[in-house]
């Protein structure tokens, strides 16, 4: 058997054959490929890159060629009253419009991934917000306010934020809790632990990358919201408000640049966190539990 | 044998159109180890559920050691589960999740520690302590749930078939081993499983059910003997059945005309003559010889099991069964004559 001489020829070929083809048709696909991943991310990228280069630009006006370096627009930036007053409406909507829509997420995905009649349908119903053009909401918003004779303030733009933030965390935090083995928390009863310690103990650690991730969606969802925030906001600007009003002054222009570019590095530096706490988590999941239930 | 132990009383739920567990009684003893044996969508993972809290029961009442449990949630019962997909937390290693239902006991840190290595020493995983869930193979996880759920020293241990997602040899070192821990921890295990041997092999006493109902319960050697219907003799081991009439009854023996010609069965029954029986016969009652015998067929197919033979016979155009010793060289197509151990026979109402 192993000297039958027809078998060591085709062998020997086959492979051979097919590695040259295969490897020839990868370097074809691979250089057009590569082509077009590097104009794909020049699509995504140069634009946005703008905003640092000319932020360091020692001109006023945004054109080329570039006049010298200067880190003035900066220190104009930081000494901007109104600017600094904007950014922090900013962060205090942002951080109570992710922790509450995370919040209210977390319990509407729990209810949602245990399975109850009509959950499918409430799930698609929770999620259409996502798909109302956010002018529609923010004059609807506007209406009910006004007619209820709510002063607009911060607190009105948070409720806002929260409507739209919560289909994002809604999203997020159901694809994390499907696929948890319900036998988990099952086991957390059955070793003598209450239902509020096995949420702690066991729910919480497991969803954790779920609600950390829901809260950097929902808050940058909310930190760039501009429609909402201009219907609702009154005179406590956030951010994107502020900036709107200040593109009316063309010599201010170079000071937005400059925040520009900050919010850019703050943002990458949120998402590589986020990714790395994602990657903490997945070390901790569950890969293979056996018999799948 | 403490007879109150745990006691079952005409336990029942329903989903939905399904009588899931249909008026289930049983005892069970300390110390002993229980297996609930049937088919899947027998009931007896919801029996199992009901006894350790996670169902609640629409009818009747679970009493362990004394106290009326049929009410109490999981963690206020003195019974632990090993869950079918294990259900070890993924997030620890393997001592945090041993140490998982210490908490609750409220122990110093010193005997915590003692506590979780004298499981670890248990279940043979010393070095394992910092290992992760995903680390582990299925038969250490196994181990895992086992002494996570030991170590809460329960009154009863539920294993919810906890061996079926393992291989063969791998599931046949863990029923001794299982057996060995359940014999020197002392506590009572209940163990449900689908597969008959399974049962035979670890069981003190076996419930079978089918349908929500509990058919028979007994020692295995009663059930595989002496199975108290055609049920229970179809569901533990092989078995060939062959319709039959009573013909005579006369004081302790019975005569039956079946397709195997007459028998007479040295047994008391209340049916009467004429009544239509089902006769039951293991594979391993059959004798296949060259020697003259009441029954005559062919040999249809021969399996080699290693340890014996098994062969199918045709006899007036019904195939039999017949387990021999792998001594008994027969071909196929070769004329054979059968008999049968006469106190091996079963018989029970059409």
């Amino acid at each position: 058997m192993l000297r039958r001489p027809a078998a060591s020829p085709s062998r020997r070929f086959a492979p051979q054959d097919e590695g040259g083809w295969a490897s020839r048709s990868t370097r074809h696909g691979g250089r057009g490929l590569a082509i077009y991943a590097v104009l794909y991310l020049a699509f995504l990228y140069v634009p946005v890159l703008l905003l640092p280069l000319f932020s360091f630009n020692d001109s006023a006006f945004i054109a080329f060629p570039l006049s010298g370096f200067t880190t003035k627009w900066y220190a104009a930036m930081a000494a901007d009253e109104d600017m600094r007053a904007a950014l922090g409406n900013t962060l205090k909507v942002g951080a109570a419009a992710s922790l509450i829509s995370t919040i209210l997420g977390l319990l509407t995905a729990k209810v949602l991934a245990r399975g109850i009649p009509g959950g499918a349908f409430f799930a698609g119903f929770a999620s259409l917000p996502l798909f109302i053009p956010d002018i529609v909401l923010g004059i609807a918003l506007l209406m009910l306010v006004t007619s209820l004779d709510i002063p607009l303030s911060l607190q009105s733009v948070i409720v806002g934020h929260v409507a739209i933030c919560l289909p994002f965390a809604v999203a997020v935090l159901l694809s994390r809790f499907e696929g948890f083995d319900v036998a988990l928390e099952e086991a957390s009863r059955d070793l003598g632990e209450t239902g509020w310690m096995t949420f702690w103990r066991v729910t919480f650690p497991l969803v954790l990358p779920g609600i950390v991730a829901s809260l950097l969606l929902t808050f940058i969802v909310s930190f760039d919201d501009f429609l909402i925030a201009f219907f609702l906001c009154g005179t406590d600007t956030t951010l994107p408000v502020y900036i709107w009003g200040e593109l009316r002054f063309p010599y201010k222009l170079p000071n937005v640049l400059a925040l520009g570019s900050t919010i850019l590095i703050a943002s990458s530096a949120l998402i590589a966190l986020a990714e790395w706490v994602r990657r903490q988590g997945v070390s901790g999941q569950p890969r293979d539990p056996g018999i799948g239930i | 044998m403490n007879e109150d132990f745990l006691r079952i009383e005409n336990l029942s739920k329903r989903f939905g159109a399904t009588l899931a567990v249909d008026g289930v009684t049983l005892d069970i003893g300390r110390g002993e180890f229980f297996s609930l044996l049937g088919p899947s969508g027998c009931g007896k993972t919801t029996l199992l559920r009901m006894i350790g809290g996670f169902t609640l029961p629409d009818t009747g009442t679970i009493a362990l050691d004394g106290q009326d449990v049929t009410t109490l949630p999981p963690n206020k019962r003195a019974t632990n589960m090993v869950f079918q997909s294990y259900a070890i937390f993924p997030h620890l290693n393997v001592r945090d999740n041993i140490a998982y239902g210490l908490r609750s006991e409220r122990l110093s840190a010193a005997e915590r520690e003692r506590r979780v290595a004298q499981a670890l020493a248990m279940i043979k995983l010393e070095s394992y302590g910092e290992r992760r869930a995903h680390q582990l193979s299925g038969g250490e996880r196994q181990r895992v749930a086992l002494a996570r759920a030991l170590v809460k020293r329960p009154k009863v241990l539920l294993l919810d078939e906890p061996l079926g997602a393992l291989d063969k040899r791998l599931r046949e070192a863990m029923q001794i081993e299982l057996r060995q821990i359940q014999r020197e921890v002392g506590i009572s295990f209940i163990f449900v499983t689908h597969d008959q041997e399974e049962a035979l092999s670890m069981s003190d006493r076996i419930a079978v059910m089918e349908n929500g109902r509990v058919l028979q319960v007994a020692d295995p050697k009663t059930l595989y003997e002496q199975p108290n219907s055609r049920g229970v003799a179809d569901f533990v081991g092989t078995v060939n059945f062959f319709p039959g009439k009573i013909i005579a009854v006369t004081g302790d023996s019975v005569a039956v005309e079946t397709a195997l010609g007459r028998m007479t069965l040295r047994r008391r029954t209340n049916l009467a003559a004429g009544a239509r029986v089902t006769i039951v016969i293991r594979p391993e009652n059959l004798i296949l010889s060259h020697e003259a015998a009441a029954v005559s067929g062919r040999i249809a197919a021969v399996s080699y099991l290693g340890d014996r033979r098994q062969f199918q016979v045709s006899i007036n155009g019904a195939t039999v069964i017949v387990a021999a010793p792998n001594s008994a060289a027969f071909g196929i197509g070769e004329p054979v004559h059968l008999g049968w151990v006469p106190d091996a026979v079963m018989l029970f109402p059409e």
